[in-house]
């Protein structure tokens, strides 16, 4: 992502004196300086042992959360999907966040990580006999019964392969041709997910089940706990909770890490990177294959809670939301990723199909706000991009670049960086 | 900023009036140390794609040559043609496809070309374009029993409304959503780009309903004119040419012989030298978006007429496809766009009738990488920076 492509150049250099930035007068710059010295004033107020305490109360919360709801609730359903999305959220994240590799194909780990729960948690493949780890019925009906965590790994690595085929012919590129590649990507993968009824192993096995689905997949099985159902949502809350202190986790740790400050590196300059010697291309691959396996475990995990995987379900839109997710809540900020994708989870399967559905129709107006929800997604895109490009919680470098006022804020960055 | 844009993006060779000879701004630089790799890449890189976008007519050519096709069944007995007769009907079928995905991808090309963004919300303008024309000419009250005199002169109006209607759609666009952010990070734009495509998805969705309908065949597209060697020309296929070949010409004629072309031309090439030699940058932009929309709105009004149905989501599978097209062609060059665009369409009619319909979506899309891989700067475009 440069930054200085000829767009940036004419935004520096304030092509076209007709619109110029909004005339700032006095009256509006006092404001924010008012609004900068609240909030200044405001975190000084906070401890340095805040954030880690608002963390563990956070995951307090978490864990206890089920236990105020229903078990089958419409809002438990909602919050389990949230965080499955958030998971997916925070994959992207990697990908476009740290490495600044525009992904318009997340898509397809999506659907890879559901098909790889399908292929291997199922009757699908009728003519194989394989029965690892399994309890109750699928240790006993034909096809392909893998443990949900040994699927959960299998889900991650194939996803972490497709995602390094994908980085493959992008490599050269830069910006927005990455976009194009891995759209092109993405909607391929959808493609054959869809035909996939004609693409024949032998013996009347196909690749997938087109829009008929792979249905009837293993619940997840956890000694101590039981078979999954639908009428107890607590345990798949906790289970996907689990996942998402994993990924959370080790986005954490990536991010400190030598390869994160290379996908930095490589995201700001890559000329610069990698004449300080980063690798590029092992970079490049490996934030390739770590957003990828996020989002293939995300996808293997929504898979067996959807119980059924249907072609229809990988859509190109599907990209943008996890996109607008990352985008919303800050690019390259792990707790915007967070945010971003339980906000958009909770709007998308709480929020209009729940609360607002019938307000159109209150208004007199013959549609559903479930019908225009993509429309919903544009509009807070566009809406973010323009009044808050730095989403929610910026990243804080992000934050300088996206609100332009870099030379005024580096002397502060070496500041509040410097002990 | 070690590398400069290449310059004249728009018909680089048109005229021979080059604004600025390149050499004399940037140093020649010198050749690369000799990479065993680079060489047989540069070397793969023309002609490999063009052996690979001639695999699928060869590959087909051959086939029917040689084992032959099912031409129909003469008393019972299914006749097997040897000739070529089949693959010139993908030919002309594509060939008019082509010209409608051409007038979709110039304005992708305009506007790639001059400020670096992929306008995803192109090809729901052209969306909007075809509902636009349903609407109006069902108002004006063309219909099946309209008069050929009639059927023309309401035909034009509607292209007018419709090619105003879409500029001046594409125009607000720009306005709203890409001049503010004119100096943000290149993510800002393309996102809200994706965003307004999806705003007008809905309002698609919204004025037309959630499946394809079909509209009035007024022209009776399906009838044949013509026919060359066995290959019926249909008239479908020759309004389709009609309404592209002109409005390319014109607006060659436009871009290369105007002022406010010439203003494109040099924006394109360097938007600072531009604003400092008296051109207004904004305004050169706002008339960009207005070509390209006006274009997307005739082949909204050509996709009416010829399909026979629209529906909400045809401009992203269409914007889609003429993208690939424009990126074929060598983004930000017109004639690479028409040229990406006749090529896309054959691609497409091929696959419809041989792969089926279903895979014709992969095909492009796999053409789309392999371009990528190949030559990502496309058949006649310039080395660029993202792509080089």
């Amino acid at each position: 992502m440069s930054a200085s492509g000829p767009a940036g150049r004419s935004g520096e250099s304030g092509v076209g004196a007709d619109s110029a930035p909004p005339p700032q007068t006095d009256g509006w710059a006092e404001l924010q300086a008012q609004l900068h010295e609240w909030r200044q004033s405001i975190s000084r107020l906070i401890p340095p042992w805040g954030p880690r305490f608002l963390a563990y109360a956070l995951l307090v919360v978490g864990i206890v959360l089920p236990f105020f709801f229903a078990s089958d609730s419409g809002f438990m359903n909602a919050t389990i999907i949230a965080l499955a999305f958030a998971v997916m959220s925070l994959g992207l994240n990697v990908v476009v966040g740290f490495a600044g590799l525009l992904d318009l194909g997340y898509v397809a780990f999506y659907a890879i990580g559901a098909y790889s729960l399908g292929w291997f948690g199922s009757d699908f493949f009728f003519k194989a006999h394989v029965h690892v780890l399994v309890h109750g019925v699928a240790a006993t009906e034909i096809g392909i019964h893998l443990n949900f965590i040994l699927i959960l790994i299998a889900a991650a690595l194939i996803c972490a392969v497709a995602g390094i085929i994908i980085g493959l012919p992008t490599l050269r590129l830069r910006g927005d041709y990455i976009a194009i590649v891995t759209l092109a990507f993405g909607e391929i993968i959808a493609t054959v997910a869809v035909n996939g009824q004609s693409i024949h192993f032998g013996g009347g096995m196909t690749l997938t089940a087109g829009n008929l689905g792979i249905s009837a997949v293993d619940s997840p099985y956890f000694p101590g706990i039981g078979q999954f159902t639908l009428l107890n949502l607590r345990p798949w809350y906790w289970l996907i909770f689990a996942i998402l202190l994993i990924v959370l986790g080790v986005n954490l740790r990536l991010r400190d890490s030598r390869l994160g400050r290379a996908w930095v590196a490589l995201r700001e300059d890559e000329v610069a990177a990698v004449s300080m010697g980063i690798p590029s291309v092992r970079t490049k691959l490996s934030a390739y294959a770590m957003g990828a396996a996020f989002g293939g475990m995300s996808g293997a995990f929504l898979g067996t809670y959807y119980t059924a995987i249907n072609a229809g379900q990988f859509q190109f839109g599907f990209s943008i939301f996890v996109l607008a997710m990352v985008i919303i809540g800050g690019l390259g900020s792990i707790w915007g990723a967070l945010l971003g994708g339980l906000l958009l989870g909770y709007i998308n399967n709480w929020l209009i199909p729940d609360v607002l559905n019938d307000l159109p129709s209150k208004f007199g107006l013959s549609f559903s706000m479930t019908q225009i929800e993509y429309g919903i997604f544009g509009f807070l895109l566009v809406l973010v991009m323009l009044v808050r490009p730095q989403g929610l919680i910026p990243e804080r470098r992000r934050k300088l670049e996206m609100t332009a006022k870099i030379a005024a804020e580096d002397a502060q960055l070496v500041e509040s960086t410097a002990p | 900023m070690p590398f400069r844009r290449p310059l004249s993006l728009f018909f680089p060779h048109h005229g021979g009036q080059r604004l600025v000879e390149a050499s004399s701004l940037t140093p020649t630089l010198p050749a690369p140390a000799a990479r065993p790799l680079a060489a047989v890449r540069r070397a793969s890189g023309r002609w490999g794609l063009i052996a690979a976008l001639l695999a699928l007519p060869v590959y087909y050519g051959l086939r029917d040559l040689i084992h032959g096709y099912p031409a129909g069944v003469v008393a019972g007995h299914v006749v097997i043609h040897h000739d070529l007769t089949r693959l010139g009907f993908n030919f002309s079928q594509g060939i008019s496809n082509g010209a409608i995905w051409a007038l979709i991808a110039i304005g992708y090309t305009l506007v790639y070309g001059i400020i670096e963004l992929i306008n995803f919300a192109h090809g729901d303008v052209f969306m909007i374009g075809s509902m636009t024309a349903v609407g109006f000419w069902a108002t004006i009250g063309l219909g099946l029993t309209t008069g050929p005199g009639g059927l023309v002169l309401g035909l034009v109006v509607t292209l007018i409304v419709s090619m105003i209607v879409c500029g001046t759609l594409n125009v607000l666009i720009e306005r709203v959503a890409y001049r503010p952010l004119r100096g943000a990070p290149k993510l800002a734009p393309l996102i809200t780009a994706v965003g307004f495509s999806f705003i007008l998805q809905n309002v698609g969705l919204l004025w037309n309903g959630g499946s394809p309908v079909g509209v009035n065949d007024l022209i009776h597209q399906g009838q044949t004119v013509f026919r060359i060697s066995g290959v019926p020309i249909v008239r479908g296929y020759l309004l389709a040419l009609a309404v592209m070949i002109p409005l390319v010409i014109a607006l060659g004629w436009f871009i290369s012989n105007t002022r406010a072309g010439r203003a494109m031309r040099a924006t394109a090439q360097d938007p600072e030298a531009a604003r400092l030699m008296g051109i207004n940058v904004n305004q050169t932009i706002s008339l960009t978006f207005l070509l390209g929309g006006m274009l997307a709105g005739a082949a909204g009004l050509v996709y009416a007429l010829y399909e026979t149905n629209i529906w909400y989501f045809q401009g992203f599978k269409a914007g889609l496809i003429a993208f690939t097209a424009a990126v074929m062609g060598g983004i930000g060059n017109v004639r690479g766009a028409v040229l990406g665009g006749l090529i896309i369409g054959v691609i497409q009619a091929l696959s419809d009738a041989r792969l089926g319909p279903q895979w014709t979506e992969a095909v492009v899309f796999g053409y789309l990488i392999l371009i990528m891989i190949l030559r990502p700067r496309g058949l006649l475009g310039e080395e660029t920076r993202e792509a080089g």
